[in-house]
């Protein structure tokens, strides 16, 4: 008589679960990086046949082997960081600014065009300021307009600051042809090399020291920026809710506008240190996707800086090993991006079975007792 | 000069050709919410999927048997594209991960994955190692209508394509065709404007979801098949593929999510995209360079404009699917 | 009377969420032909129980039979087979889709898909009930009423026999109302099921058959509506008859400290929703606000906090220290927070608006006060010290000051809101529906708050929706009906008849 189909309670059924305790949630991602490991080690034979073991110890090596390789991770990381830090503040008022590639790179051109263009005009002392000045201004710039248009016409801010990314990259590939020497390279060569104007100084001889130092700083600033500041409270009522933000009197669009200043501001200074305190270049890859990368950086660590030091460094450690990896055993490079691509797939999935409870059938058991 | 604008017209329409199958993929996947960044990583694997079912295909097949030369590449374009699009919709769906950043994972996997097999196919498969080419296929892939070339200019620009080119006009049209006319296309309009009302209609949301996002990134992904079969000809260049990923999401903007105008909203992409050639040729100006660099700037430039305007004019039936972004969970309280 | 035929039978259903139970092994029985109300206060779990039946929710155990059939109803296609239709309180639309495409969005096609086919067919049903509607019209180009009656006429459409209609006339106008209630009598004379969801006697009196009452997520009884009356249900709803008895004092040297006048403002569609309202608040009284929901009460009040931008219209403050007298007009709250006036404003949308959900209770403390001095660094010491006093003052259930607000229950969200409004002081404060979905105890807690300000001097401004309370706790009492005022009364000597009237004076209240 019973209809047997509509009888059963659906396999499994979910519901939300506010209240795993952090340390449990951890566990889990923690859970997922291993399981991501796991899974990589079966690629990595798949593909190349090699010992998964021994490609992980060679990544390890090949991060950490050499003083110089560890400056060298390390000044990736801080980076990876300083960007990471700077679209934190957008993220946590729900502002999707995935425009960060494009705010740095122009950061990077004004940088470049003041080594360019003021080599001889500035001595160091003051063209550095310079320098910070129009890369801060280029950044806030890039990260302002697609702000005036959310807070004014609630333009679609993903969309927006994403195509700005291409605009940007089109304007040094434009540059880069202006700039470029020797003729016909397509590319900038090393500005100033002779006589290193307009390079971040080395400090105590170690050549990434002053960048690990400035992002040091960047987020010992965000961390309190975001957490006993104002300005950082007002970020998120604003993100949580907007309803709340104008009941109290908080001007939103001037807190959209603001943060997203900053933001651009920050990107400007990460472009300010690829340019001048690494690469005494500029192409339009210079940046080499890690605003995107940024914007997992930031989200892993669910917005916080003092995790996102963590993050960063796993991301970049991924990166950097991988590429160790591949020219120790003479692999492709991009077998890195298939990896970090892997291990993202895990942590993300991971958030998950933190954010919901899962509630496996029961019923049938009581009914076969019956 | 008229051939010059029929042959500005044909090189546009060609670099076009990718753009309406992404551009056509990632609207039927946002019409569903799904805003997948993932397009660029899935066109990526879209072409690489076709290169390797292609090489395997001439190194054990009959690469005389032009339908399974055709054949084997267009399904493994088709699977390949289509298993990073349920990737993207596991996560997103079932786990209900942020859309953004699982899309950007995809991107890096997918372009990663691309760039390795394109790098080392040959070399992993006891080839001598370098580049990929891959002709007798790609040449099967350019085969024109055998009456083009008799047709004169209007044959020579507008038949002598592939059959990919035709293949994305008529999909972008069916597209739309389903959008606005089928009670398929109804109900997955409605689970990307309000997933709880179409939950409350009876529609199956999840399900409309994943076919949605499927079947966009497999029609993503032969953009990519296109890209490395017609337009390069069998052969795998790392990063050839560009940013013309990002490109076809800004198409979906540009086109206001209507796939129709996907097609001369694409050809117009195209057209910007290498109207710097033509440019002295038209006017018999010198282009300096670096312009050539702006004038690739111009459809990302056009789109954000669009973008704006149809922010400032508030017209509903303008404006991004309601749900775009949202992961959706029925017991949400 | 023929014998009763169970559409529907629940059996032991418990629904939970976290840790709040909503309902807790409930039994009831809806009858073929017949107009069964489901009474209960608001948080009663009425919703809950009936999106169970919708297959929006599922329960956590029990049993569901159709048609004495056990069932398993895990969407609402599993609903909708079963030829179940709800009617949600906040209308399932797609809004850029027509009348048409809305209702027959979903459904399978068996001759294929044809909207024209269809709109002719939709025509028909709604010649069938007497409804007036434009079916190309776009969603969100209607009014209220005709959203719901597209939604109605979408589940007669399907062919649904069983109907569960929640809160169906919180936004209709009395004459709305009527078509409604006849429609609904045609529909139980065809032999339907009809469940009608309301806290409203009277309607429940007029229109149902038979009524249950849930009480707490609990399922308190059934009585046939013939044999019940307003006292009776009453006493279910609440459990133990109470007269309120609520204390109200005389006002002392009552003084004028805002007068509102001839205030107009539009929503977003151009729409008015407030016309001409002038009123005086008192220091030392209790101004009651009236209506049916949506008359315009939340833009009033929102307009008064400097949230609504007025079309025209006047609001003076009567500074009580100072005596100038200062106008508020479309200045922003933090314009009038400097201008020396001490407003509160306990909204009605508690975790949208007055409160952030995912903050500690601190931290929510901080809202009104974390702009106060130059420093850029927020002070946490006193947000604390705030939160600890409200915690155990009002004796808010809560694990500690760092829990977030919304693990708290509702009626501990509000005593943490209203306690933070009135930890400043006010001199004018303004409270929308305060004692929804609190218990009994809690509501209490809340009255005696409000006098305490009152008797301290304020000008309180109280909207609620139950009419024994304003008569009880207010002052002077002024009604709204449609975006107009239509009557203002004295506390003391007005009758439930008297304003139950003047809230349905106007045939307005197309909005929301």
């Amino acid at each position: 008589m019973k209809n047997s189909k509509n009888l059963s309670e659906p396999l499994i059924r979910l519901s939300k679960n506010d209240a795993m305790p952090p340390w449990k949630a951890w566990c889990v991602r923690a859970g997922a990086v291993v399981a991501a490991f796991i899974v990589c080690a079966f690629i990595i034979v798949i593909l190349t046949g090699y010992n998964p073991i021994e490609v992980y110890v060679a990544m390890f090596k090949g991060s950490f082997g050499t003083s110089g390789k560890f400056w060298f991770m390390l000044q990736k990381t801080a980076i990876l960081l300083c960007i990471s830090l700077a679209v934190t503040p957008a993220f946590k008022m729900r502002f999707w600014n995935i425009g960060a590639e494009g705010q740095v790179l122009v950061g990077g051109l004004a940088t470049a065009a003041c080594m360019i263009y003021l080599d001889d005009a500035l001595p160091t002392v003051l063209l550095i300021p310079v320098m910070i000045a129009a890369s801060v201004l280029a950044g806030i710039i890039w990260a302002l307009i697609p702000a005036v248009f959310k807070a004014t016409f609630n333009t679609n801010e993903t969309l927006f600051t994403l195509m700005m990314n291409y605009v940007a990259i089109q304007l040094v590939s434009c540059f880069v042809t202006i700039w470029e020497k020797p003729k016909g390279s397509n590319t900038v060569g090393i500005i100033n090399a002779m006589s290193e104007i307009g390079w971040l100084p080395t400090i105590f001889g170690k050549k990434y020291l002053l960048n690990v130092i400035i992002v040091i700083g960047i987020t010992i600033f965000m961390y309190i920026y975001l957490k006993y500041s104002k300005h950082g409270y007002e970020i998120s009522v604003v993100g949580e809710s907007e309803n709340t933000a104008k009941y109290i009197g908080i001007n939103v669009k001037k807190v959209i506008m603001r943060t997203m200043a900053l933001s651009g501001a920050i990107c400007g200074v990460a472009g300010l240190l690829i340019i001048a305190g690494t690469n005494h270049t500029i192409s339009s890859n210079i940046v080499g996707g890690q605003g995107f990368t940024a914007i997992m950086v930031s989200w892993l660590a669910k917005f916080n800086p003092a995790v996102m030091v963590l993050t960063s460094f796993i991301l970049t450690f991924l990166g950097r090993g991988a590429s160790e990896i591949a020219t120790t055993f003479r692999l492709n490079e991009s077998i890195s991006e298939i990896l970090t691509g892997v291990i993202l797939f895990f942590i993300i999935g991971s958030e998950f079975f933190i954010n919901y409870k899962i509630n496996f059938r029961t019923k049938h058991i009581e009914e076969d007792k019956k | 000069m008229i051939t010059l604008i029929f042959g500005f017209l044909r090189q546009a329409i060609i670099q076009g050709i990718p753009l309406i199958f992404g551009s056509t993929g990632e609207i039927l996947t946002e019409k569903s919410g799904n805003l997948n960044l993932g397009i660029p990583g899935i066109m990526y694997m879209g072409g690489i999927s076709g290169v390797i079912g292609a090489f395997f295909y001439e190194k054990y097949g009959d690469v005389s048997n032009v339908f399974l030369c055709v054949l084997i590449p267009f399904l493994a374009s088709l699977a390949g594209s289509a298993l990073m699009a349920f990737i993207y919709s596991f996560l997103t769906i079932t786990l209900r991960a942020n859309q953004n950043v699982t899309g950007l994972a995809l991107t890096t996997f997918g372009v990663g994955v691309g760039n390795f097999f394109g790098g080392s196919l040959s070399s992993l498969f006891g080839g001598s190692g370098g580049t990929i080419a891959l002709n007798v296929t790609g040449n099967y892939f350019k085969t024109t209508l055998p009456f083009a070339d008799k047709l004169g200019l209007f044959g020579s620009t507008f038949l002598s394509f592939g059959f990919l080119a035709y293949l994305a006009i008529a999909i972008a049209l069916t597209a739309s065709l389903i959008l606005n006319r089928t009670r398929i296309g109804l109900n997955l309009r409605a689970v990307g404007e309000s997933p709880a009302t179409a939950d409350a209609a009876g529609i199956n949301v999840t399900l409309y979801k994943y076919l949605a996002t499927c079947i966009g990134g497999a029609i993503a992904g032969l953009g990519g098949l296109y890209f490395v079969m017609d337009y390069i000809g069998g052969a795998w260049t790392n990063n050839g593929f560009g940013d013309r990923g990002w490109l076809a999401i800004a198409l979906v903007i540009f086109v206001i999510w209507k796939p129709k105008f996907s097609i001369p909203g694409a050809i117009l992409f195209g057209g910007l995209y290498i109207i710097y050639i033509y440019i002295p040729e038209f006017t018999g100006m010198a282009l300096a360079r670096s312009s050539q660099e702006l004038f690739n700037m111009l459809p990302y430039v056009v789109t954000i404009i669009v973008l704006c305007l149809t922010s400032m004019r508030k017209k509903r039936e303008q404006q991004p699917p309601m749900s775009l972004g949202l992961s959706y969970f029925r017991e949400e309280r | 009377m023929k014998p009763a035929v169970p559409a529907i039978e629940l059996r032991g259903i418990t629904k939970t969420f976290g840790k709040v139970v909503a309902n807790k092994n409930v039994d009831l029985t809806v009858n073929r032909g017949e107009i069964l109300s489901v009474l209960g206060e608001n948080g009663s779990g009425k919703t809950t129980l009936m999106n169970m039946i919708s297959g929006i929710y599922y329960p956590d155990s029990g049993e569901i039979l159709v048609d004495g059939k056990e069932v398993s109803i895990r969407s609402p296609k599993d609903a909708f087979d079963l030829k179940i239709g709800m009617i949600h309180q906040h209308f399932k639309l797609v809004d850029i889709f027509t009348a048409t495409e809305n209702i027959i969005l979903g459904l399978k096609d068996e001759k294929g898909f044809d909207v024209k086919r269809a709109s002719a067919e939709i025509k028909e049903t709604c010649e069938k009930y007497g409804f007036e509607i434009d079916l190309n019209k776009k969603i969100y180009e209607m009014s209220v009423s005709e959203k719901q009656t597209v939604e109605i006429v979408k589940v007669l459409y399907r062919g649904a026999d069983i109907l569960i209609l929640d809160e169906p006339t919180a936004v209709l106008t009395p004459q709305e109302t009527q078509t409604l209630f006849s429609v609904l009598r045609t529909m139980r004379d065809y032999g339907n099921a009809i469940v009608i969801i309301t806290h409203k006697l009277h309607e429940v009196l007029e229109l149902s058959d038979r009524v249950a009452v849930l009480r707490k997520g609990e399922h308190v009884g059934s009585v046939v509506t013939a044999q019940a009356d307003e006292s009776s249900l009453t006493q279910m709803m609440v459990g133990k008859k109470i007269s309120l008895d609520i204390e109200r004092s005389e006002p002392k040297n009552p003084t004028d400290r805002l007068v509102v006048e001839n205030l107009n403002c539009v929503n977003r569609e151009g729409v008015k929703v407030i016309e001409d309202i002038s009123f005086t608040a008192r220091a030392g009284e209790i101004l009651g606000i009236a209506g049916v929901s949506g008359s315009g009460q939340r833009e009033l009040l929102e307009a008064i906090a400097g949230l609504q931008k007025l079309t025209d219209g006047k609001i003076t403050y009567i500074n009580p220290k100072t005596g100038t007298h200062d106008n508020l007009r479309n200045k922003t709250p933090l314009q009038i927070r400097n201008l020396g006036v001490r407003l509160s404003f306990v909204p009605e949308d508690r975790l949208g608006m007055g409160l952030v959900g995912n903050m500690d209770i601190i931290d929510n403390m901080m809202l009104r006060s974390y702009q106060k001095g130059h420093s850029l660094f927020l002070q946490r010491k006193a947000p604390r010290d705030l939160a600890e006093r409200i915690i155990s003052e009002l004796d808010v259930v809560t694990p500690d000051a760092n829990t977030p607000v919304r693990r708290l229950s509702g009626g501990n969200v509000q005593k943490v809101l209203v306690g933070r409004e009135i930890s400043s002081a006010p001199t004018v404060l303004m409270v929308a529906y305060p004692v929804r979905g609190l218990d009994i105890n809690s509501s209490y807690t809340i009255y005696n708050l409000l006098n305490r300000q009152k008797d301290s001097g304020t000008a309180v401004i109280f909207v609620g929706e139950d009419l024994d309370v304003l008569i009880e706790l207010c002052d002077k009492i002024l009604i709204l009906c449609g975006g107009k005022i239509s009557g203002i009364v004295d506390g003391r000597t007005a009758t439930k008849e008297e304003i139950g009237l003047a809230m349905t004076k106007y045939s307005g209240g197309e909005r929301e």
